[in-house]
């Protein structure tokens, strides 16, 4: 791994040095994949490539297999397709990746998953058979030894051509990013070539974690940032999503948002978006400068009218 | 210790609805919480009240075993009274109920417990922690004694996982502790935080298929090895 073999214009770009930007697209519980889709269309100009969840949160949804290859074939916009061990043993996970080949698929975030019990059926069997270190490592295999544990390829199959992300938790800085930081060792040693975050608000907290992993490890980072599209949903993730805060500040300038006497919806949504841009546009600069980020990926499900006045606030231009 | 929770009445009541006549097996065994003569009288007492109840007749006999899951032990406490019952209640985990199945085979043996887990008490939070999840491969070597199989609630190898905060697990809505936070704590403590980042390997599930047979011969191997060894010696 760490060789110039490049697949997708995700490692392209990391490796050109690019500030890249990814963001991220969640399938509903539908067969219907046309609303992702145009998701996908409307964010293609300002990203690099988006993440495909699967069965975020431990919610049953469309297929992340599926969905990434629908979405990257209807729409052009290059995939990373979501895998957790949660739902698979190693025969599906191995499939699995097989199959993201076969249909042209070129990036890989290998993740553990929330667990069951969290989500949505909390009943369900957990396989957890791998870890997400475990992945990352046949992933790896897969690509650079044309076997999948030890079970070699036919002969004539092409190359498997993908790159393999993993996940970091920056918010563990508040309370002892330790073991976190050596997880992450664990998978760069594995081979893991991107990383992308949980979302992160405080940039002290982030600045300290990512400093922590460039001086531990050579991974590229792309910062998790979560732009809220109103007060219910900033609200919403600061009382539901545990470990993460949104800042007071920040929280109640959306609350005066809210309040407000706009004469239109549009102005409503236009101050919305203005404080996204005023708060996170600053932190991701900072970071950049810092040296501390290779880009963002910024996971603003169901509201891509924030990614042209952001990209033009990091003073990055849309893609042709 | 293995740990068990009683089922609850209605289910004890449903299961052994057509007799009359039962014979309520507790266990010394190390069934925890205690499950003896106590407790199998205390559910003889209750399955007669909800028969009274309902009107009908039933008798009970309770009595208790050293060790239900040992089959001699078994036979020889219970062989005189079984005769004398048409169903048998075990009150041990869901070995003793099948020993009694394959000592007493005439009979229906009925589980009057579900068998949880292999723990011990903690007595600061007044539970029963599960402690070993049979896996198989013990680990505890390289992780300071912690087992990640049973205190992690995804069994991994290479964690912690995204979803502790503060040391908490995402399961059980952060308030039982991250296994793999308590293994670097206790490692970093005891300069030993080279094991904790050592990559693990994914398990073997061979080793934990069902069922599973051990052959006694297998056992009795170190003590030939030592005989042999002690001889050439």
């Amino acid at each position: 791994m760490s060789d110039d073999r490049v697949y997708s214009d995700l490692m392209r770009e990391l490796k050109q040095g690019n500030f890249v930007i990814t963001g991220e697209l969640e399938p509903e519980v539908t067969t219907d994949i046309d609303p992702t889709v145009k998701e996908a269309v409307a964010m293609k100009p300002y990203v690099t490539a988006a993440n495909v969840t699967d069965n975020p949160k431990a919610t049953v949804c469309l297929s992340s297999l599926a969905g990434s290859f629908l979405t990257q074939q209807k729409s052009g916009l290059e995939i990373v397709y979501q895998l957790t061990t949660r739902d698979m043993n190693r025969m599906a996970l191995g499939a699995a990746v097989l199959g993201a080949g076969s249909l042209g698929l070129k990036n890989i975030l290998a993740l553990t998953g929330d667990h069951h019990q969290t989500g949505n059926m909390p009943g369900a069997k957990p396989v957890y058979d791998y870890d997400s270190t475990h992945l990352i490592k046949l992933i790896r295999e897969m690509v650079d030894n044309r076997s999948i544990e030890g079970i070699k390829f036919d002969d004539e199959a092409p190359d498997l051509k993908l790159h393999v992300g993993g996940a970091a938790n920056p918010n563990t800085a508040m309370w002892g990013m330790g073991p976190e930081i050596m997880h992450i060792r664990r998978k760069a040693a594995a081979g893991v070539e991107f990383l992308q975050t949980q979302v992160v608000y405080d940039i002290e907290v982030a600045a300290q974690f990512l400093k922590e992993v460039k001086d531990k490890t050579n991974v590229p980072v792309l910062l998790g940032i979560f732009p809220m599209k109103g007060y219910g949903i900033a609200k919403g993730f600061d009382e539901f999503v545990p470990g993460v805060s949104v800042p007071k500040d920040l929280l109640s300038r959306f609350k005066e948002v809210k309040k407000g006497n706009w004469p239109n919806k549009k102005a409503k949504k236009d101050a919305y978006r203005k404080i996204n841009i005023e708060f996170f546009t600053p932190m991701l600069k900072e970071l950049k400068k810092r040296g501390l980020v290779a880009g963002c990926h910024i996971m603003a499900v169901h509201y891509p009218k924030i990614f042209p006045p952001l990209v033009e606030a990091l003073g990055l231009s849309p893609k042709e | 210790m293995i740990v068990t929770k009683l089922k609850s009445l209605e289910e004890i009541y449903d299961m052994i609805k057509p007799y009359s006549n039962v014979l309520i097996a507790g266990c010394d065994g190390c069934c925890q919480p205690p499950r003896g003569i106590h407790e199998a009288n205390n559910l003889g007492k209750m399955l007669k009240l909800k028969k009274m109840v309902d009107g009908e007749k039933f008798d009970y006999k309770a009595t208790t075993v050293l060790r239900q899951c040992d089959d001699k032990i078994a036979a020889t406490a219970l062989r005189s009274l079984v005769d004398d019952y048409d169903a048998i209640i075990s009150m041990a985990c869901g070995i003793g109920v099948q020993i009694l199945t394959k000592v007493f085979p005439e009979k229906l043996t009925f589980p009057a417990q579900n068998t949880m887990f292999n723990g011990a008490a903690d007595h600061e939070k007044n539970s029963y922690v599960e402690y070993c999840n049979q896996c198989g491969d013990c680990l505890l070597g390289i992780t300071g004694g912690i087992c990640p199989v049973a205190g992690c609630a995804k069994s991994l190898m290479n964690g912690p996982c995204g979803g502790q905060i503060d040391g908490k697990c995402e399961v059980g809505d952060y308030k039982i502790d991250c296994a793999w936070v308590n293994i670097y704590k206790r490692l970093k403590k005891l300069g030993r935080l080279d094991l904790f980042e050592k990559y693990r390997p994914k398990r073997d599930y061979r080793l934990m298929t069902s069922p599973s047979f051990i052959d006694f011969l297998e056992l009795d191997e170190i003590e030939e090895e030592i005989n042999e060894k002690e001889a050439k010696a």
